[in-house]
């Protein structure tokens, strides 16, 4: 039973990893890519480390995978804030159909600061 | 076959995929910022096949591999970023 528990949430969460690739792919620009790619990753690891959990059912597997998944969790949102944060200010190119810019002439072209 | 070789086997193809999927934009990305997400979620799934793997071989010791590719990636990440920002601040 436990089995086919495990794997359930394995599929689901190597489901999750396949569409954040495909949205990697798919996507038009590079912000709409981090929106995809970071929250779909994060849930699809953190399920299949779930599952590795639960299909062995041990302390010291299960400490580790619990460990990987809160540190997944600390830090993807930590990194996609400062990709996003250099990209803004390298000046990468919006999606053509993008409506509001809502950054644009809040930050200080030279020192980063906000005005 | 259990289910759950079925569902591992299954698994260890999507994230194979996904693999070639981000070399793809590894390789193409316009910005180099495109490749820092795919560096990024490269290690993500190099933790999912880990973990994957160590399901398929019953083996426990590949997911301390884990742990510290999620650190390093992480790591990587931040210090990309970082000088990105360094180079365009005056």
């Amino acid at each position: 039973m436990i089995e086919i528990i495990s794997g359930i949430v394995i599929l689901t969460g190597a489901f999750f990893i396949l569409i954040s690739a495909i949205g990697l792919i798919r996507m038009p620009d590079l912000f709409t890519r981090m929106s995809a790619t970071t929250k779909a990753s994060t849930l699809g690891v953190g399920l299949v480390l779930l599952g590795t959990a639960l299909f062995w059912q041990d302390i010291g597997i299960s400490a580790r995978a619990i460990i990987i998944i809160t540190f997944l969790f600390l830090t993807a949102p930590v990194a996609a804030h400062i990709i996003g944060r250099a990209a803004y200010f390298d000046k990468v190119s919006l999606w053509k159909n993008t409506k509001v810019d809502e950054l644009k002439g809040k930050y200080d072209e030279k020192t980063h600061d906000l005005k | 076959m259990s289910f759950l070789e079925i569902a591992v086997n299954i698994s260890i193809i999507m994230i194979g995929i996904s693999l070639i999927l981000i070399f793809i934009r590894l390789a193409v990305g316009p910005s180099i910022e495109d490749r820092i997400v795919a560096l990024d979620l490269l290690a993500a799934n190099a933790i999912g096949f880990v973990a994957v793997y160590a399901i398929q071989n019953k083996t426990t010791t590949f997911l301390d591999v884990g742990i510290i590719v999620a650190l390093l990636a992480f790591l990587g990440t931040v210090a990309f970023a970082y000088y990105l920002e360094r180079r365009t601040r005056k």
